[in-house]
């Protein structure tokens, strides 16, 4: 049993983490939580299904034509649902027209893909049982993400330019740093994450529409857990999320698990607001 | 569909004139809606009950969202909560049957414990984290009742409880519905007309400022979630009633989202407006049969285009009374003497000292060392360069920030470091630098923040209306008023604060400040921004103020303000007195003529 909870809470934690990474990579550049997080996790399994399931693509085409549809809704949200509301970010406002995308992509999945659950195709064939490729399939996803994006942050020009928005906003455009053009390319980044951790997590979690909603919560926990923009924090938080669910569901069931899961949140959030890793609190007045 | 009621008759014939206006449109729906089954069929009493339900929840909602600020979004699960509850117990398959009146408060109960639960993040976090908390709920009490077989029948579901005769018919439900809500509307109403409801609005809008009037945040939303969490049971037990038969896929995320727009499109801080959207909204997909598949999709954009094009929903299209453009020519005139009539006279006798107070932030020593005395009285000024600590001193002295070493007493009792809230019961009041008000409230409502405290009701006699509550209200608003005839606005009055000038806010917050019938006033540059004029008018205020034996700390940057009307001055360098003493000893004191006043 003690496998099964390690292998499928690993495989459900790293989805879980990819999402908060998401969370992150959105936050980094605007200062916004975004609704859409989980549902760019959800088109990653929808599409990822419907390009090569329904329209019978190759794998890496339907890959790469997941990720690219994911940073297209990125891109769409940060139009429509970021930037109109940036000027006044104390009103919060954000967390309103990011819910009203996320509901939008929601429906429209549910009407034009549908309700139910539908497949997601093998895509290595390596492995069986707990070696499963549903199983480390996300694990590996969220390492080489994570490489990724480390090696995007540290060693590139565009990625330290992220770093340096994040930080400093008005001090990165002061420098010159073109910021709108940026942010634009984190939501575009932060589509791509979400896709690969839609498609990684596909034949765990199947093409399902309302995986959407799901993933926003068991995507947010990590942040949450790990405070806010922090994504080593948010790596941490989903990896032991996943395993704290997986155990809980092994050990006293489906129906307490999601009751564990929340207890934990409201209890992380009470005992230390800024997250386990997080900073210290703003100025006020 | 609902009215309210809100001024007792025997409060006299000219409150009735007055609150008319205001109950009007109420009594209006509820005529309407008393009247449907002459007109309509059985379709319609569906959707009239429909209606009437889905506003017993979101009339409690709407304290969370439209008056609290926060973001409940996942409030389907309450609904969901309190059907399974009222069905069970009426059922009898945990325990012996109930009666469904019985089971229906059981419910409510049950509700607002929860309501409480999925709230306490809002206490110290706020938005997207409490947004998210709720959603997080509503996504388990789902999976909870799909898969707690025993209890709720998973997906097969349970029935709906049966009513009662004479509720057993569609029509008579349908006054059953309207009933409960017409008595949810009229208890939500209580709350937001009552100081409680005006100190949500402070908290959502002004935080700093309703700490600094002793307004307690986590007290208040405990108690406005245990409405709505009672508010969203119930009515999810009538929901279970009208649906006859309950599964989980009956409570659907687009129910949240209907709900949390309902108050939205309504507009926030109103009642009227998020009940005209819950109607509009519950009708939109009756009338447009073919888009009910994309009501959420619908829901959604308006959600979109409300957030981007129209803020204040219908309730500031409504809001004809604030369009009437302001005087341009106006002056603020107070009349100080008539404090004499509406503070009470201080007791005096305590000292407000500060011994040796420090406090850094990182490296950067804020305050280093510092005494000070403020007599009752006095006025006593603190000046220094910028950075020198004086908003620091009055922030520690007001418990925002709290001192790594020293202390504070006022009088014998030691004053605890931080804890704003608690200033004002100690009779502290304060303004601010940048002056801090609730933007969309009234003059009026603002000054009656400062006196929040000063309230004896308590929350249920505020939810009921009970005498107690209306003594409270008509001594803040008849104190309010004169304290801004004190202050020279109450033509402004009624007035939505936003359209105000600078210089008039400043005022306000002084008013508003003497609710407490402080003290001990902390006033952070009152002058900043205000013509010579009004420094000479506001320089008769603060002396008139101190002579009621009111100690005052004045942060001025104007120099010649400080040496007119101050008994006693310090002045602050880098975080350490550089002088003190008498004005005249001040204007002469060489280093600080070097350092500060340039001579």
């Amino acid at each position: 049993m003690l496998s099964s909870i390690l292998v499928s809470g690993l495989a459900a934690g790293a989805i879980y983490a990819l999402v908060g990474v998401t969370y992150n990579t959105m936050f980094s550049t605007s200062r916004v939580m975004s609704f859409t997080a989980g549902q760019l996790a959800m088109l990653g399994g929808v599409f990822g299904s419907m390009f090569m399931l329904k329209l019978g693509l190759p794998i890496w085409a339907g890959f790469l034509l997941t990720l690219a549809g994911c940073a297209i809704i990125g891109v769409i949200t940060e139009f429509v649902a970021v930037r109109p509301v940036l000027k006044n970010l104390d009103q919060h406002l954000y967390v309103l027209s990011t819910l009203a995308v996320a509901l939008m992509i929601q429906q429209v999945a549910a009407i034009k893909w549908g309700t139910e659950p539908q497949p997601f195709p093998k895509l290595v064939g390596i492995g069986s049982g707990i070696f499963d490729e549903k199983f480390w399939l996300p694990v590996l996803a969220c390492a080489i993400t994570i490489l990724g994006l480390e090696y995007l942050y540290r060693r590139t020009l565009v990625g330290r330019a992220f770093v340096a928005i994040a930080e400093d906003n008005f001090a990165a455009r002061a420098l010159g740093l073109p910021e709108r053009n940026l942010r634009i390319a984190s939501y575009a980044l932060a589509g791509i994450i979400g896709g690969i951790a839609g498609f990684s997590g596909g034949q765990l979690l199947l093409a399902f529409f309302a995986n959407g909603a799901l993933l926003n919560f068991y995507g947010f926990v990590p942040v949450a857990l790990g405070g806010l923009g922090n994504n080593r924090g948010a790596i941490f938080g989903g990896l032991a999320l996943g395993l704290f669910q997986q155990a809980a569901n092994f050990l006293v069931g489906g129906i307490f698990s999601s009751v564990a899961v929340f207890t934990l949140f409201i209890v992380v959030l009470l005992a230390a607001p800024q997250g386990l890793f997080g900073g210290a609190t703003a100025r006020r007045v | 569909m609902t009215a309210v009621t809100t001024t007792p008759a025997r409060d006299g014939a000219g409150d009735w004139r007055a609150a008319l206006p205001h109950v009007a449109p109420f009594l209006g729906i509820l005529a309407v809606a008393l009247l449907l089954p002459v007109v309509g069929n059985d379709y319609w009493a569906l959707i009239g009950t429909r209606m009437a339900i889905y506003w017993v929840l979101v009339s409690g909602l709407n304290l969370i969202v439209g008056f609290a600020g926060h973001l409940a979004i996942g409030y389907v699960a309450l609904l969901t909560l309190g059907a399974y509850t009222t069905s069970v117990l009426v059922a009898g398959n945990v325990m012996p049957a109930v009666p469904v009146f019985i089971a229906l408060p059981i419910a409510a109960v049950v509700g607002a414990i929860f309501g409480v639960i999925v709230g306490l993040p809002a206490l110290r976090l706020r938005t997207f984290y409490f947004a998210m908390s709720t959603l997080g709920f509503a996504t388990i009490v789902t999976q909870i009742a799909l898969a707690w077989q025993s209890v709720t029948g998973g997906g097969i579901g349970i029935p709906g409880p049966e009513l009662p005769k004479p509720f057993d018919t569609a029509w008579g439900f349908y006054f059953l519905c309207v009933a409960i809500a017409t008595f949810t509307t009229w208890l939500s109403a209580n709350v937001a007309r009552s100081r409680f409801g005006r100190a949500l609005i402070a908290v959502r809008d002004a935080e700093v400022a309703a700490e600094s009037t002793g307004i307690s945040k986590p007290k208040m939303l405990i108690a406005i979630f245990l409405v709505a969490g009672a508010c969203a049971a119930v009515a999810g037990g009538l929901f279970a009633s009208l649906q006859t038969y309950i599964t989980p896929d009956a409570f659907t995320f687009d129910l949240s989202v209907l709900f949390f727009i309902a108050i939205l499109i309504g507009g926030r801080g109103s009642i009227l407006g998020p009940l005209l959207g819950t109607m509009i909204l519950t009708i939109l997909p009756e009338i447009a049969a073919p888009l009910a598949a994309w009501s959420t999709f619908l829901y959604a954009v308006l959600l979109l285009l409300i957030v981007l094009v129209m803020p204040g929903g219908i309730a500031a299209l409504l809001d004809f009374r604030n369009r009437r453009p302001l005087a341009s020519n106006r002056a603020i005139v107070p009349r100080p003497a008539a404090l004499a009539e509406i503070v009470r006279r201080s007791k005096g006798g305590r000292q407000l000292s500060l011994r040796g107070i420090s406090l850094s932030f990182g490296n950067v020593k804020a305050i280093d060392g510092l005494d000070l005395e403020v007599a009752p009285g006095q006025i006593h000024g603190l000046i220094g360069p910028n950075g020198s600590g004086k908003t620091t001193t009055l922030n520690v002295i007001s418990g925002y920030y709290a001192a790594k070493a020293g202390t504070m007493t006022l009088g014998a009792d030691a004053l605890p470091p931080g804890m704003p809230a608690l200033r004002a019961m100690r009779g502290i009041a304060r303004t601010f630098q940048t002056p801090r008000v609730i933007g969309e409230a009234s003059v009026l409502q603002n000054v009656m923040i400062g006196g929040t405290v000063e309230g004896r009701a308590s929350f249920l006699e505020a939810l009921l209306a009970l005498p107690r509550n209306r003594q409270d209200e008509k001594m803040l608003a008849a104190k309010a008023r004169a304290l801004l005839g004190v202050v020279g606005l109450e033509s402004l009055a009624d007035v939505r604060i936003d359209r105000l000038q600078h210089s008039e806010l400043r005022f306000i917050e002084i008013a508003r400040a003497l609710m407490l019938d402080p003290d001990f006033l902390l006033l952070d540059e009152p002058a900043a921004g205000l013509s010579n004029d009004e420094i000479e008018r506001l320089a008769e205020l603060i002396k008139a103020v101190s002579a009621r034996g009111t100690g005052v700390l004045l942060v001025e940057h104007h120099a010649d303000l400080i040496f007119d009307i101050c008994h006693q001055v310090t002045v602050l360098n880098l975080g350490r007195t550089l002088a003190a003493g008498t004005p005249a000893e001040i204007r002469v004191h060489k280093e600080v003529v070097s350092a500060y006043l340039g001579g």
